[in-house]
């Protein structure tokens, strides 16, 4: 095979597996390959994971699957080896975040970092001028066909723009989501109608290096095999400043988070905030989870440059939040102020805010706080 | 197209001697060897021809070789089979073995054992002075390959075997890479345990051989008829191992002339990498090696990358190590010769056979030239006057 290819991560799950199945049938000469990120074998049996090892990422069953698709569908296939780029880029960041008190989004930075990074990196080396990948989201060109666009997969309910806003031009200029203008239930009728093996298969939803849903647990296993201490607990305490009880680690807590705060009170309290450097979280009532303002670092603007003025959005600050109309502020040195039209529940420092005008995806920035 | 295969180190095409060895058994001389009549009679004679020209092919006697459904059965027993008659004690092995040796020596590690995993120097050579000073009062035994799967280099067997001689302590011998490629004489090396694979000298997949000294004790791995002299219990794969004979009988007769030619062409074939291809180096070069393996080191190239892109043009080669999920990991082999973890990731291992040619290697050499240009046109360190950033660092 030479000439121009594309090449099509396939994770062994029915979206990539039908969107190789779709590319395939436009006759595009396709490789599919699928990476191996994180041993799940790793933690197994260190305190609070699970032995044998269980999990969701990269099992064989998994590959084994990816595999039996490209067989059915006789193209390549090749398993590829990140997990240093994965842990370097995702998992260690992860434990950072939660460490210094705030709640990651290891899936974008998988996107940025990995999958359209190194992995399109090896994907560029072996003679492919797309990569393509199962996500539910779609590229454009703008009008006057000088930039790529990001925008809303048509199912709404399945769009992954909130994990995808990281990408640059030159990322978009290679990238093939066959699934953005598909619903979920077309895909999997797609699939069961291509006869493909994993048209029944469940969706995945966690986060894929985590066995279970046990977040602290896996952090606390993570550290240990890395020989570092265990988080040093500390106090739960009120707006007022009074001690209500002691917490194991601020990495067991999110905004928001009303299980598992260990303290009996009349009225049921939420976590409002995790202050990292005296270990404290602080929490209170549901409405003190309300705030019109957030500030956030890092933004990427997808057109480029940002904005010289405020703009009008509708901005995302979590995967299953319903965009709400705000005006976005770029501020200096990478920054952005997003002003509310109404208050929103539970800003969370580590999340994305992603802004949005109708489907098109401006871009983004990591929540630093709620104002 | 058809594929040029260069990875006869991970399995060789079946003999066509070989599969008609195995048609006859299957429909013919069909019978299990255990009964008595005709037809059992007619499997056991193939068997018993079998174990003959095994033990011919290792100047063995018939009555120490015992048939396995492979190489890692066979180093299971040797290893397992000593260590159950001395529990809670001492293994010596290398760092540079099979899994099916290193494996099996971490498990009884877990389960009560000690092992000394000795190191190799940079050519992969394990010293014979460094057994001698890992053994202690309580070592059952010492494991060591004959020749190393990745890299082709041969280890020094008969200066290892005076020392376990002189202390009186049992040694295997994986022979899986070495058999069908060295002359092999179990006399002459004076080990007590060798392990053999079918399929790595042109015989069937899953079939084996360990030959067990006259005399050595040992614990079979599991339990059953009275097979293979109580130490393999369950009927005989009879045609399998038939085809084991006859790739047996064929790999005795070709050893010298195809070393010879395996050895040319291996040679020129590395002369030519290393004049085509800048900072390209051959791994264990300094050490003597089996005639058909080349392990070559291209710095920044993702070795990774580079096998598929060879497998996209039509040749097949293999890194060094693959995990379970098949993606690649630095070779265990190569970071025990002291390569850093960047290097060992940028080596690639080329093995001949009895399909290999000349027009054929110069064809694998175009398509490698060019994989190697173009991956590194792409690579953020490449620049061809300088040396590797990592090596500064």
């Amino acid at each position: 095979m030479s000439g121009a290819i594309t090449v099509i991560a396939m994770s062994g799950g029915v979206d990539s597996s039908t969107a190789a199945a779709l590319l395939h049938a436009q006759g595009e000469p396709l490789v599919g390959m699928t990476m191996q990120l994180w041993n799940q074998r790793r933690l197994a049996g260190l305190p609070g994971m699970p032995q044998p090892a269980r999990g969701r990422c990269c099992s064989l069953e998994d590959v084994h699957d990816a595999r039996r698709v490209a067989e059915q569908l006789g193209i390549p296939h090749y398993v590829v080896n990140y997990e240093e780029s994965f842990e370097r880029d995702v998992v260690a960041a992860f434990a950072a975040e939660y460490r210094a008190g705030r709640t990651p989004v290891p899936c974008s930075r998988c996107n940025t970092h990995v999958k359209f990074a190194a992995f399109a990196a090896t994907a560029r080396r072996l003679g492919a001028t797309r990569i393509a990948t199962g996500h539910y989201a779609r590229v454009s060109r703008d009008p006057a066909g000088n930039r790529y666009e990001l925008r809303r997969a048509v199912d709404a309910a399945k769009d992954q723009t909130y994990f995808l806003w990281g990408l640059t031009q030159e990322q978009l200029a290679v990238a093939c989501f066959p699934l953005g203008e598909k619903h979920k239930r077309e895909v999997r009728a797609l699939a069961a109608g291509l006869g493909l093996r994993v048209a029944d298969k469940p969706d995945s939803h966690e986060i894929c290096f985590v066995p279970g849903t046990d977040y602290a647990a896996f952090l606390d296993a993570y550290a240990a095999e890395r020989g570092e201490d265990p988080e040093p607990g500390g106090e739960l305490v009120s707006t007022d400043g009074r001690v209500l009880g002691r917490h194991r680690g601020v990495h067991h807590f999110t905004v928001g988070q009303r299980k598992g705060l260990g303290i009996a009170a009349g009225r049921p309290l939420y976590v409002l905030r995790i202050e990292a450097k005296t270990r404290r979280v602080v929490v209170g009532q549901d409405a003190e989870l309300l705030h019109r303002t957030l500030v956030a670092r890092g933004a990427h603007w997808i057109a480029g440059a940002p904005p010289s003025a405020p703009v009008r959005v509708e901005a995302r600050i979590r995967n299953r939040h319903a965009p709400a109309p705000a005006w976005a502020e770029p501020l200096p040195g990478g920054g952005l102020r997003v002003v509310f039209d109404q208050p929103q529940r539970a800003i969370t420092p580590g999340q994305a805010v992603v802004l949005y005008q109708e489907d098109l995806v401006l871009g983004g920035a990591w929540i630093d706080a709620a104002a | 197209m058809p594929a040029a295969y260069f990875d006869h180190n991970a399995t060789t095409p079946l003999a066509p001697a070989a599969w008609e060895a195995m048609r006859a058994a299957y429909f013919e001389q069909f019978g299990n060897a255990s009964s008595i009549h005709r037809q059992g009679q007619a499997a056991k004679a193939l068997l018993e021809a079998a174990r003959e020209s095994v033990a011919e092919l290792l100047g063995a006697r018939p009555a120490e070789i015992v048939f396995t459904s492979g190489g890692t059965e066979a180093d299971n027993l040797a290893i397992q089979g000593i260590a159950a008659l001395h529990p809670g004690g001492h293994l010596v092995t290398t760092q540079i073995e099979h899994p099916a040796v290193l494996n099996t020596c971490r498990e009884l590690e877990q389960r009560g054992w000690s092992v000394t995993y000795l190191p190799v120097n940079a050519q992969g050579l394990v010293s014979a002075e460094d057994v001698r000073q890992a053994l202690r009062p309580d070592t059952a035994l010492v494991s060591v390959m004959m020749a190393n799967n990745e890299t082709g280099v041969i280890q020094p067997i008969e200066e290892i075997a005076a020392v376990t001689r002189a202390a009186k302590v049992a040694l295997h011998v994986d022979a899986v890479q070495g058999a069908g490629k060295l002359p092999i004489d179990v006399r002459r090396l004076s080990c007590d345990l060798l392990s053999i694979s079918g399929h790595k000298l042109y015989g069937p997949q899953g079939t084996g051989a360990l030959y067990v000294r006259r005399g050595t004790r040992l614990q079979p791995l599991f339990y059953g008829g009275h097979h293979e002299r109580e130490r393999r219990a369950g009927t005989e794969n009879v045609p399998g191992l038939a085809g084991l004979g006859a790739a047996a009988r064929l790999a005795a007769a070709e050893l010298a002339s195809e070393a010879a030619r395996l050895t040319e062409l291996r040679d020129r074939f590395e002369r030519a990498v290393l004049a085509t291809i800048p900072l390209a180096r051959v791994i264990g070069a300094g050490a003597p090696r089996v005639p058909n393996t080349s392990n070559i080191c291209f710095p920044h190239v993702e070795g990774e990358a580079l096998v598929i892109a060879l497998d996209l043009a039509g040749f097949c080669v293999s890194t060094g190590a693959a995990c379970s999920s098949g993606a690649v990991e630095p070779s265990h082999v190569l970071l025990a010769m002291g390569l850093p973890r960047h290097e060992a990731r940028s080596c690639l291992r080329f093995s001949f056979g009895r399909s290999s040619d000349w027009p054929q290697i110069e064809a694998l050499l175009a398509a490698l030239a060019a994989a190697v240009e173009r991956l590194r046109a792409l690579s953020p360190g490449w620049q061809p006057d300088r040396e590797p950033a990592e090596a500064r660092a």
